[in-house]
């Protein structure tokens, strides 16, 4: 079921993107895209590859850098730009404070493999919270519960399956408590009988009302778990809207050939 | 048999020799060498590029030019010039050396962490000293065990270049005693000693490597 949007948070706005560009040399990847999310909206991005939706992401959180437009991230200024002007980020300190109001979860899990599931989870509330063993072990514990691998804590993630690791990786960001998190085609890298497994935790971390941006090209969760689908297509959005009704009726030539192809 | 039995105590009296000089040049020389990668992978490129004159140095030109430069030459350089006594003398050239080596070998193990490493620790707040420390390091030692090892020991036979400040090590020893004698049984000696030293190394790098093995799939 599709959460629905509660009026009360309607009005706050998590990430607000404007006018985003971005080029890699001389190809531009991003021709000037602009997002608003609102507190515990799940919207996902889809488009064909090439369309820029990861690189944006990416820019989100200061994985890769603008060339010009304004990400403001929960009122505050990430990067800036004046006019027409080149985008000017905040201090190094500023953008690592902003950018731990994001989590984010990655097609290729990017486990620390040299740690244990447990210590993958516990790692950054230690070194980069500052916070106790005693405090954050009973949480990782409740996390990983929640994600369903308890008899997996002390595994090494080669040791685990495609569905299992993006679940570690999912328990990983969570310890962190973000306010947003950013999913960059999470499920691209399994086999399709373990999709199903991740889906189905980032479908409980909706209902939970988690503010969620989702790259994917999963169709059927875009359909019945994001509330909101913007399709990209060239380094722009081309269309976006509720997602049943974008489904149902989706208005633009190329979102309806998209869609197509992929349903 | 008896011959060999009464080479073995001014023989062990050189191994002592080689020894020294093989820990104290290892133990300097790997954070030396840590220490010469990280610059050289910095952002910062005049820290870099000095970095690299200075492995290219150490490279470039043979290790025996650099023990008589230290010995014999650097007293006469101005500013940093100092007299070493021989033995530190061989210290300081050796390390030098050899961090150069281990530096190369780091970058390589550092330059090895996929990008993913990186990107993961960085969403979750860490710096770059944290991800280093943390993330890639620990990574980097297992991978780069195995040239490791072979720098190793290729340092316990390089000991014996030390003959030329006339320090008394293993093989230096072993050729007076060929000389006095006039039979070639304390060379062989020598090579068992060599080879029982090696051994020893290879079977510490092997639990090393099966210690990190634990992890990998």
């Amino acid at each position: 079921m599709p959460n629905t949007m509660r009026d009360t948070a309607k009005s706050e706005v998590m990430i607000s993107a404007q006018g985003i560009h971005k080029s890699f040399g001389h190809v531009s990847v991003l021709r000037g895209v602009s997002l608003t999310l609102t507190r515990g909206e799940v919207v996902a991005i889809i488009g064909p590859s090439g369309s820029g939706k990861s690189t944006f992401l990416r820019c989100l959180n200061h994985l890769e850098t603008i060339d010009r437009g304004t990400i403001v991230i929960e009122g505050e200024v990430l990067a800036r730009s004046e006019g027409e002007g080149k985008a000017q980020y905040v201090s190094e300190a500023e953008i690592r404070k902003i950018g731990r109001k994001m989590g984010m979860v990655f097609q290729s899990f990017n486990l620390f493999p040299h740690m244990t599931v447990l210590e993958n989870i516990i790692e950054a509330p230690l070194i980069v919270k500052g916070m106790k063993r005693e405090e954050i072990i009973p949480k990782a514990e409740k996390l990983l519960a929640k994600v369903g691998l308890s008899a997996k804590r002390d595994a090494y993630p080669n040791h685990l399956s495609g569905g299992q690791k993006q679940r570690v990786a999912i328990a990983r960001a969570l310890a962190m408590e973000p306010d947003i998190l950013l999913f960059d085609e999470p499920t691209s890298a399994l086999d399709p009988e373990l999709t199903g497994e991740v889906l189905r935790t980032m479908r409980e971390l909706a209902d939970e009302h988690m503010t969620m941006l989702v790259v994917t090209h999963e169709m059927g969760f875009a359909r019945e778990v994001a509330n909101r689908v913007i399709f990209m297509d060239g380094g722009d959005i081309v269309e976006q809207g509720p997602s049943e009704a974008f489904f149902a009726a989706p208005q633009h030539e190329r979102t309806k050939a998209f869609l197509h192809n992929m349903l | 048999m008896e011959y060999v039995i009464s080479l073995l105590g001014p023989m062990t009296a050189g191994a002592l020799v080689t020894l020294k000089l093989f820990f104290i040049t290892l133990v300097l020389s790997i954070p030396m060498g840590l220490a010469l990668a990280l610059m050289r992978i910095s952002r910062i490129k005049p820290l870099s590029s000095l970095v690299g004159a200075y492995i290219w140095l150490m490279r470039g030109t043979p290790l025996m030019l650099q023990l008589l430069f230290v010995y014999f030459a650097l007293p006469f350089v101005p500013v940093i010039g100092v007299r070493l006594p021989d033995f530190p003398a061989a210290v300081v050239a050796f390390a030098l050396n050899y961090a150069a080596y281990f530096a190369e070998i780091f970058r390589a193990g550092i330059k090895s962490i996929d990008r993913g490493q990186y990107e993961g620790a960085k969403v979750l707040g860490m710096t770059y000293a944290q991800t280093m420390r943390r993330i890639v390091l620990p990574q980097m030692w297992a991978r780069i065990l195995p040239p490791v090892s072979n720098e190793t020991i290729t340092l316990v036979k390089d000991t014996s270049l030390i003959y030329v400040l006339a320090l008394n090590d293993l093989l230096r020893v072993a050729r007076g005693v060929v000389q006095r004698d006039f039979t070639f049984t304390p060379f062989i000696v020598a090579g068992g000693f060599y080879l029982g030293m090696t051994l020893v190394l290879t079977w510490v790098f092997q639990h090393l490597e099966n210690r990190h093995a634990k992890y990998d799939a």
